[in-house]
């Protein structure tokens, strides 16, 4: 396997006049956690979908090596399955039937759903739903992960939460993170790496490499100096 | 203990509100207000049930007008549905089929009528034809519009993992649009059993309609208000059926959202 997973070169894509995204390079290491943010409607969206492979580039290489999972913006847990079910579904190509039922187990334990395994998604909180969707996206031998602001609906509290929920999962089962986010500080609390885009075409602003271990604290004095860094660079603080 | 209140709520208020309409009803008809001829007395409709139930004409025609709205109504459904799902899924054939679909639908039922004699003549197979005419076009219709209202985001989930295209019908098309089914074949089955009636007024000789016809024609207002009271509580009962498919627990999210 190549030592970069997802390698951006040079990428454009527009909607008929609309330029969404113009020449933008990135590439992203094995293991790296990288966080995109940027103002709502520049290109977030279209980004993640461009490195999916949903979507094609208008021009320039988008070049991929691993499996992808997608944790969408709007949920995209199934409403007619259970969690377990919906878990199961990144478990399909496992076999023999026993392995993936363990496996499931394993999932189950580590998000701590205890009595919830068999609730369906309208019956679980939000931060429950998302914890779902993480594990999911974490079954079986996905290598990328991309989550589309994952954790915007949630209120305060939960969303620290689960930024450490999410930090304790990517210890024990490591992936390659590109995090959608327009939430500052959780891109310096989360991210190795955080790409600053600009208005609408996005292109790169600004990058910046946070060199502190993961999980970390909010508080921390390298995530305050991040968030301060990046705030400036945006022109919000001093 | 509040979910116990309302379920016998649910219960002795509509019976209370029954209740006090007979006795309105007995009231007006002791009091003279109505003419013997023009309303039925509670005491004569109930001596019509009798005499309905004892010749075996009732349960009779409950099973003709019964097995009429299955058959046409079970046909509208298994034909309905795939063509609701094939349409929801291919652009061409809506813009094809969609305005014919919609110009059928627009027909009201009883203007198949003198056809349906014509072809079928008269008996089960011609109110058939009229109730499968009057519910397959809007079952189509509401498969199509509530497979166009899915996100697509449920679908891109099963593509990345994994789902062929008949999965994706299956395990996604059809679960997605469950709730929605269901609503629709709760109502096309109230239009099943309204048409019933009014074909079998004209084109049988047994069936809940023919019976409405038949004392229509024997001035028997007694056993009228018989017939009208068996089609109603039938119909509720149609649709209480109806409504058990919502407590499955795998479609629970479309109603509780
Ligand atoms: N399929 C599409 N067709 C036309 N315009 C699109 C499409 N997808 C996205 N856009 C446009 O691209 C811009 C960026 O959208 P998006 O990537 O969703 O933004 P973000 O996720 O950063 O909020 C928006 O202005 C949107 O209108
Ligand atoms: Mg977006």
């Amino acid at each position: 396997m190549s030592d970069k997973p997802l390698r951006l070169h040079n990428v454009s894509r527009s909607f008929g006049e609309v330029a969404v995204i113009q020449g933008l390079n990135l590439e992203i290491g094995h293991g790296e956690f990288v966080a995109i943010v940027g103002p709502s409607g520049c290109g977030k969206t279209t980004l993640l979908n461009l490195l999916s492979g949903f979507d094609k580039p208008t021009a320039g290489t988008v070049e991929r090596f691993g499996q992808v999972r997608t944790v969408y913006q709007q949920g995209g847990l199934l409403p007619w399955l259970t969690a377990a079910q919906n878990i199961s579904l990144g478990l399909r190509h496992i076999m023999p039937k026993a392995k993936q039922d363990q496996q499931l187990q394993d999932l189950l334990n580590l998000i701590r759903l205890d009595g919830f395994a068999h609730h369906y998604p309208h019956q679980l909180s939000g931060g429950m739903r998302q914890r779902v969707e993480i594990a999911r996206a974490l079954a079986g031998d996905s290598d990328i992960l991309l989550m589309d602001e994952p954790f915007s609906s949630l209120d305060y509290l939960t969303r620290l939460r689960m930024r450490q929920e999410l930090a304790r999962l990517l210890a024990l089962r490591p992936r390659t993170v590109v995090f959608v986010t327009h939430d500052i500080e959780e891109a310096a609390q989360l991210a190795d790496r955080v790409v600053v885009l600009t208005e609408r075409p996005a292109h790169i602003q600004d990058t910046l490499a946070i060199e502190l271990p993961r999980p970390r604290n909010l508080t921390d004095p390298a995530v305050v100096h991040a968030t301060h860094h990046i705030l400036a660079k945006l022109g919000l603080e001093d | 203990m509040r979910e116990k209140s309302n379920t016998s709520r649910t219960f002795l208020l509509p019976l209370a509100v029954g209740v006090a309409a007979v006795t309105l009803w007995w009231l007006l008809c002791t009091s003279g207000t109505w003419s013997p001829t023009q309303f039925p007395a509670p005491r004569e409709v109930w001596a019509g049930f009798g005499e309905e139930f004892q010749q075996g004409r009732l349960l009779h025609d409950i099973g003709a007008s019964l097995f009429r709205v299955g058959t046409g109504f079970g046909l509208a459904v298994l034909l309905g549905v795939p063509l609701g799902l094939w349409l929801g899924s291919s652009a061409l054939a809506r813009l094809a089929l969609l305005p014919w679909i919609n110009f059928f639908r627009c027909l009201s039922p009883l203007a198949w009528i003198g056809f349906a004699i014509l072809w079928f003549g008269i008996g089960h197979k011609s109110a058939i034809f009229l109730i499968f005419m009057a519910t397959f076009f809007p079952l189509v219709l509401s498969v199509v519009a509530a497979v166009a209202s899915i996100p697509t985001v449920y679908f891109r989930v099963a593509h990345d993992h994994g789902f062929g295209s008949a999965e994706m019908l299956w395990r996604v098309t059809l679960p997605a649009i469950m709730p929605q089914l269901i609503t629709a074949l709760r109502v096309v089955a109230g239009v099943a059993w309204v048409v019933v009636v009014a074909a079998e007024m004209t084109g049988a000789q047994e069936g809940l309609g023919y019976a409405v016809w038949d004392a229509r024609n024997g001035l028997r207002p007694d056993l009228l208000a018989v017939e009208m009271i068996v089609i109603g509580s039938i119909g509720v009962a149609l649709d209480w059926l109806l409504v058990q498919l919502t407590k499955i627990r795998s479609v629970r999210w479309g109603y509780e959202r």
